[in-house]
């Protein structure tokens, strides 16, 4: 009796270990409290551009749990020392000679990029930081298009950097609302095209007020700017009798198409033109401030995804249009989606995916929430995802400062170095921003590119870059320039 | 979903191909065996066509430009158009490309362009790179697409941009290469020890692209030399050296089939010129670049076909600035041995009533029209292999470039 009541414990105790180990193989999900170095190299290689000296064993010691709910909350979290290092920005020049405008738009390029790289390897709100460069690809504007450089400074420091951990909506409205965005996708031009009797009386009447060519110049004037159709790089108004003046779809499509619906999020062309419809009127004021124009509106009742917007309405259109995809369950899914993609796996784990949309729709498009889901899932943890995403050069050069613990004292080279590696900081065309899988980058020339970028930081040949005294043992080049320093 | 199935079937591809430089061998055995060549050129900026090709037969062109228009051949004394057929002529900086014109060897699309209509430069680059206008969600370019169906070669010299970065045209799956310069293309004392640590690494796209990119390096060390000097003589800019170096790799046999550069600063808004001043001084430079090209190639122009492009052409008016801002339809230059020289395409006419918009030269030539013909004419792309190099579309009718 007693032998067999034994047996039969013995028999469970081993079906358990079998299923434990079975468990334990097949998905390998470590405890989210685990401290063991692999896993906290792993979130930090994630949640941070790589770990710097140290950084390991100062995780161990607070807990990854703890050390991750820090990040999700950098407003707790000093940066005083980062934002110490980082260079002052020059103002635009008031005048509106376009030669001078062409200078003070590359010279700004540079600084922010400049910029960029010092806070990624400098700031403590690593994670923050991380998402900042995941919106601004999302949300991308291409630095080169006209004026969009002017607006750059502010685009990222009111549109994105606030609104990472803020709810969808709102991140989307600052940016749908920010003068970079209204002038890359064109929408400050678009008008309501039977508005053109009303803008041309506004026009003639307002003649009087304008200073100057300059479409908007900062000069306080609270004047609404008068859309023209294609500004060149010279400022001067095409020609033709009339001007041609419309509704530019723009704007609308990459609305659904990229931040928020996803290509196939289910809108059609005709939902396309009641999303521009919608967003006529909202412009670029003289001051390059937001500004909304009645007077270019198209206020005749739209539907949007099935939604109706009722006719008479003005800025609120525009509004009901973000209220309308922020809510979408495919925008919930998009942005799930994107995001495990770019802090999980190129391919994304479906399941895992789920749940972070879920979490968007519940929380109301949470982001802080939506990221914790995906930063605490077993997934996340999970060693087979480990060392499966690609650097992209940025996160490559980023990392390189941060494993060396070099100091940056100057920026400009590693700019340079970006650009011939083929990501230039600000200077991506299209609206899609850049790639964050390997796909995007694995390429035999990128190769031989960070070879060389890993040689001439090993051998000391950066300008700007100054490597600590003493360096672990080994060949840093080959440690750097190596297969596995390019995954992460 | 369509990421996904691109991402796998990249993977599967370089998985199914290993990571032998099987190429070099193949290489070695293609020379003296003729592959076709393609070499794209594309004017970023959208350089004025209408003074690059001038209607001299059209007096519209003269109304509307009273200050920047080409004069009328043997017009003027400080220089005029080029007469061609007695309609349209060169402007007078293009007179290195009239011997190629003598010879049939030069061939023009008049009016051509993309049915979109956008007048965004990064859009319409953007449109013209993938060939798919209006369709942003393409992810690789069109002469990608070509080494995609042409060949499962592995070799990255199949496809090289002399530039710093990959261009749109060329993005895509098949291996491809973009270099500053063939001497530059290297790792600083050889990289043995780098190459030893990607032919062991665990990761199959890193060991494939790793491989390729040691494989090029010997290639282009061995058959490119170190000592090269161009067999022409062409302008000393960066543009005019990346067109020496494509004739250097042509020559030296390391499997190129298609080729691509760029040469911007086309976008006169103010003071275009006319025979002389801005316009002139860019036409000089890429006029001298393309006739040195096809003079350095020698034979290969006979297995050669050349094609430029730019985003779109400029209004037909001059602005008050005295010069021209954006437009529509624009002029395709397309030069080697196979070419049907002459002036193609429907010619629209600038009356008023037959401009695009009202304002500019309408587009009666698609510009995948040129390069379907290209890529089917000369290359030798079957149907098939079309409807993936352009996908959605068919060309209708082809203009005519290449000798059938």
């Amino acid at each position: 009796m007693k032998s067999r009541v034994f047996t039969g414990f013995l028999i469970a105790l081993v079906v358990a270990a079998a299923q434990l180990s079975a468990d334990a193989a097949e998905s390998r999900i470590p405890d989210p409290e685990s401290r063991d170095d692999a896993t906290i190299t792993h979130v930090l290689n994630r949640l941070t551009f790589g770990p710097r000296p140290g950084d390991v064993d100062k995780v161990r010691a607070m807990g990854l749990a703890s050390w991750i709910e820090q990040q999700l909350h950098p407003e707790r979290l000093d940066d005083g020392a980062a934002a110490a290092l980082l260079p002052p920005l020059d103002t635009a020049p008031a005048s509106a000679d376009p030669r001078e405008l062409r200078r003070f738009a590359r010279q700004q390029i540079q600084s922010l990029a400049s910029e960029k790289i010092l806070r990624a390897t400098y700031s403590e709100r690593q994670l923050q930081e991380v998402l900042v460069d995941f919106w601004f690809n999302h949300f991308n504007v291409y630095a080169d298009k006209g004026r969009t450089a002017e607006y750059l400074a502010e685009y990222e420091r009111a549109a994105i950097r606030p609104h990472v951990f803020d709810r969808f909506r709102d991140l989307l409205e600052a940016d749908a609302k920010s003068p970079a965005m209204l002038f890359y996708l064109d929408n400050w031009l678009s008008a309501d095209p039977d508005a053109s009797e009303r803008i041309d009386q506004m026009r003639t009447q307002r003649r009087a007020n304008v200073f100057g060519r300059r479409p908007f110049g900062r000069l306080g004037r609270r004047v609404p700017v008068v859309p023209r159709p294609q500004p060149n790089q010279a400022g001067n108004p095409p020609q033709g009798k009339k001007r041609v003046r419309g509704l530019n779809e723009n704007y609308g499509r990459e609305l659904l198409e990229l931040h928020t619906l996803g290509v196939e999020g289910g809108y059609t062309q005709k939902d396309v033109i009641e999303v521009a419809r919608a967003f006529t009127g909202w412009t670029i004021d003289r001051d390059g401030t937001f500004r909304f124009v009645p007077a270019f509106h198209d206020s005749a009742e739209k539907v949007v995804l099935g939604h109706k917007i009722k006719a008479g309405g003005g800025i609120e259109d525009g509004e009901q249009v973000l209220d309308i995809v922020a809510s979408h369950p495919a925008t919930a899914r998009h942005i799930a989606y994107q995001l495990a993609q770019r802090l999980v796996a190129d391919e994304p784990p479906a399941a895992l995916v789920d749940r972070a949309a879920a979490r968007f729709r519940t929380s109301g498009g949470d982001l802080r929430e939506v990221v914790r889901t995906i930063v605490t899932s077993p997934e996340f943890l999970a060693s087979t995802v480990r060392d499966g995403k690609f650097k992209t050069p940025f996160a490559l050069i980023v990392s390189t400062m941060r494993t060396t613990g070099a100091t940056v004292s100057d920026a400009h080279a590693l700019v340079q170095t970006l650009q011939q590696m083929g990501e230039p900081l600000y200077m991506c065309q299209p609206p899609t921003g850049y790639h964050n899988t390997a796909d995007a980058w694995i390429s035999a020339g990128g190769l031989v590119s960070r070879m060389n970028f890993a040689t001439r930081v090993a051998s000391g040949n950066m300008p700007g870059v100054t490597l600590p005294a003493t360096l672990p043992p080994g060949d840093l080049a080959l440690r750097l320039g190596s297969p596995e320093f390019q995954r992460f | 979903m369509n990421r996904r199935v691109f991402l796998k079937s990249g993977a599967m591809a370089m998985l199914s191909l290993g990571f032998a430089p099987s190429f070099l061998g193949r290489a070695a055995a293609a020379i003296g065996s003729h592959r076709k060549l393609l070499i794209a050129i594309f004017q970023r900026g959208a350089v004025d066509g209408l003074n690059m090709i001038v209607p001299h037969g059209e007096a519209d062109y003269y109304r509307l430009r009273p200050t920047i228009a080409i004069p009328r051949p043997g017009g003027e004394r400080m220089g005029s158009a080029i007469d061609l057929d007695g309609f349209f002529g060169l402007h007078p900086s293009m007179a290195p490309l009239k011997p190629l014109w003598d010879n049939h060897s030069l061939a023009i699309v008049h009016a051509c362009g993309s049915p979109d209509n956008t007048r965004s430069h990064f859009d319409a680059q953007d449109y013209m790179e993938s060939a798919t206008p209006g369709l942003k969600a393409t992810r690789d370019g069109w002469l990608n697409r070509y080494l995609q169906v042409s060949s499962e070669e592995r070799n990255p010299l199949r496809g090289v941009a002399l530039a710093r970065t990959m261009p749109r045209s060329l993005e895509g799956r098949a291996p491809a290469l973009a270099i500053g310069s063939v001497d530059e293309f290297g790792v600083r004392g050889g990289g043995a020890a780098f190459e030893a640590q990607y032919e062991s690494a665990t990761d199959p796209l890193l060991r494939a692209a790793g491989s390729d990119a040691f494989a090029a390096m010997r290639t282009l060390r061995q058959a490119a030399g170190t000592s090269y000097r161009p067999g022409a003589d062409y302008p000393q800019t960066p543009f005019g050296k990346a067109l020496a170096e494509i004739a250097r790799l042509a020559k030296a046999d390391v499997g190129l089939e298609v080729a691509f550069t760029e040469l911007g600063n086309w976008d006169h808004h103010v003071n275009e010129g006319s025979v002389t001043g801005q316009i002139a001084t860019r036409l000089d430079e890429f006029s001298r670049g393309l006739a040195a090209l096809a003079a350095d190639l020698g034979d290969r122009l006979a297995d050669t076909v050349i094609v430029t492009m730019s985003e779109f052409g400029r209004a037909a008016a001059e602005n008050g600035n005295r010069g021209t801002d954006h437009g529509h339809g624009n002029a395709m230059m397309v030069i080697g041995g196979n070419v049907r020289g002459g002036v193609h395409g429907k010619w629209p006419g600038l009356a008023e009533g037959h401009r695009f918009e009202g304002r500019d030269l309408a587009v009666t030539t698609d510009f995948r029209d040129v390069f379907t013909e290209i890529v089917a004419g000369h290359m030798g792309v079957s149907r098939d292999g079309l409807s993936r190099v352009f996908p959605s579309y068919v060309a209708s009718s082809t203009p005519g470039v290449i000798r059938a």
